[in-house]
């Protein structure tokens, strides 16, 4: 457990270093959740004003959290690519080398994703409020919110790992991006489920990154829906990927 | 020595045969192709039906949101056309090709408008198979079948002027990593522009204001018009009036940095 702490620590604290000293890094994980939370809450607000559109907190609001969310699956997928490019550039073969416990790698990339994604929530969320969000849910409500924004990232992170991992190559980033991509743009992004119809309603129904977008919406709202079923997914998906991403390093492993 | 350079090919041969290999190189690259196609139209299927309760906004004007969004893919095609030319060039450009080309007696017109043909069929496919997506999920074209022909005229017009931009930034800075980074800033411009929603629906006043002084408002604006209104004469001479302001600005930046990179080399 020591070794494997030993190596969680110094992978994480490589990972946000270098994302800290390179603004490239840093400025686009920033800079794209704000540009869609100013697209999406300034240029669609009047979506709200749509006959049977109910979120009391306001348009605003209704998108910070998908923003809020987006930022943080995305957040795991930069993680993806940081991977990648630590194999093309040779990095990773040497730490593979190195690592008295390989498994810690893995959670030391998780660490570094976690740690970026938590500079680009505060922004996003400080934008948000400036920009006159309003928030309804107690403190309880937004610690679980918080809560479903770090295991949605964690999830987004062993993705992005396992499949950097298989990979090995900075062309997969549009292999790693994409299914996030789609799969969020297929949960109720503009407005709630209720009001969408034909086929998106159906496939948004079945997406479950529409019970966490809920479930986190209704947190800010101070009305909490199906939350327990949004844990419950996020769970069983990190049980799920954390084997995808040990298998996409046991196959980094044998390729040497 | 005279009868050498007389013997060189002319203008006309020096870009046939730049532009063969910029269509040759295009057509190879499948992921080239296929991401810029695929991509606009994930946005234009899943926006194409999430934004649909839109419609009910009083002063929307059409009942299809589909018919409304599918504008976009056009521009959308025109960023990575754009991104795609410059890339290329850049790569010539890392890769000691231009140099070795700015050795030959080669004019920079040439290199420069034949680098851009590749850039020309690629936006020609994009803008066919947008235009029969979106015949093929429903959406009519209020202008007709003329409307059609112009439709693609704009779009491929829109296309070009984007592609002297990818030139022209491949050339000013050298590195295909410059250009993939201005794309993000190219993808705002879209999103702060019109292409959500009509302006004179548009609610937060700010927002108004800058998707009004966007270019790329007029842009999409004109290639929507003949989809959903018919023959918009205003409509047209903006988004036409701005497609040749982007060819004529950045095709002549282009050409200056052309000459800078070629005296440079």
């Amino acid at each position: 457990m020591r070794r494997f702490l030993y190596v969680a620590r110094g992978v994480g604290w490589r990972s946000i270093h270098n994302t800290l000293v390179s603004p490239a890094i840093l400025l686009p994980s920033i800079i794209f959740p704000l540009f869609f939370l100013v697209a999406f809450a300034g240029g669609l607000s009047r979506l709200a004003d749509v006959p049977s559109f109910h979120y009391a907190p306001g348009y605003t609001s209704f998108q910070y959290v998908f923003v809020f969310l987006q930022s943080a699956a995305f957040g795991g997928v930069f993680t993806g690519f940081a991977v990648a490019r630590d194999f093309e550039s040779g990095f990773a073969r040497r730490l593979l080398l190195s690592a008295p416990r390989r498994s810690g790698i893995i959670a030391g990339y998780a660490i570094g994703a976690l740690l970026r994604w938590l500079i680009t929530g505060t922004v996003v969320t400080l934008a948000a409020l400036i920009a006159g969000m309003n928030v309804d849910g107690t403190r309880t409500d937004l610690l679980g919110l918080l809560g479903l924004g770090i295991l949605f990232n964690f999830v987004a992170a062993l993705w992005g790992c396992g499949l950097a991992m298989f990979l090995r190559t900075e062309q997969a980033g549009a292999v790693i991006q994409m299914p996030v991509f789609v799969l969020l743009f297929l949960a109720p992004v503009y407005v709630p489920l209720p009001l969408l119809t034909g086929w998106i309603h159906d496939v948004a129904r079945l997406n479950p990154a529409t019970v966490v977008l809920e479930a986190a919406r209704g947190l800010l709202a101070g009305s909490p829906v199906k939350f327990a079923l949004a844990l419950a997914l996020l769970a069983g998906a990190a049980a799920l990927l954390a084997i995808f991403a040990r298998r996409g390093l046991a196959s980094a492993e044998r390729a040497g | 020595m005279d009868a050498e350079l007389s013997a060189a090919p002319g203008l006309l041969e020096q870009i046939a045969a730049v532009a063969r290999r910029s269509i040759t190189r295009t057509l190879r690259q499948r992921a080239l192709l296929v991401f810029p196609l695929l991509f606009p139209l994930i946005l234009f299927a899943i926006n194409g039906s999430s934004l649909s309760a839109a419609t009910k906004i009083p002063g929307f004007p059409t009942r299809s949101y589909r018919a409304f969004a599918l504008a976009l893919p056009f521009i959308q095609g025109a960023l990575f056309v754009a991104i795609a030319t410059g890339t290329d060039l850049a790569r010539d450009i890392e890769t000691g090709f231009f140099n070795r080309l700015a050795l030959t007696p080669l004019r920079g017109s040439a290199l420069l408008v034949g680098q851009l043909g590749g850039a020309l069929v690629l936006a020609c496919i994009q803008s066919v198979v947008y235009l029969l997506v979106g015949l093929a999920t429903g959406v009519g074209i209020a202008s007709g079948v003329a409307g059609a022909f112009v439709l693609l005229a704009l779009s491929i017009l829109i296309s070009f002027g984007f592609a002297s931009l990818g030139a022209l930034l491949a050339l000013r800075f050298g590195t295909g990593e410059a250009v993939q980074g201005i794309f993000p800033l190219l993808f705002v411009s879209v999103f702060l522009s019109s292409s959500s929603l009509p302006r004179n629906v548009i609610k937060v006043h700010w927002f108004k204001e800058v998707a009004t002084y966007n270019p790329v408002s007029y842009l999409i604006e004109g290639v929507r018009s003949l989809i959903i209104t018919g023959w918009d004469s205003r409509a047209l001479a903006l988004g036409f009036g701005f497609a040749a302001l982007l060819v004529i600005i950045t095709l002549g930046l282009a050409s200056a940095a052309m000459k800078t990179r070629l005296v440079r080399t």
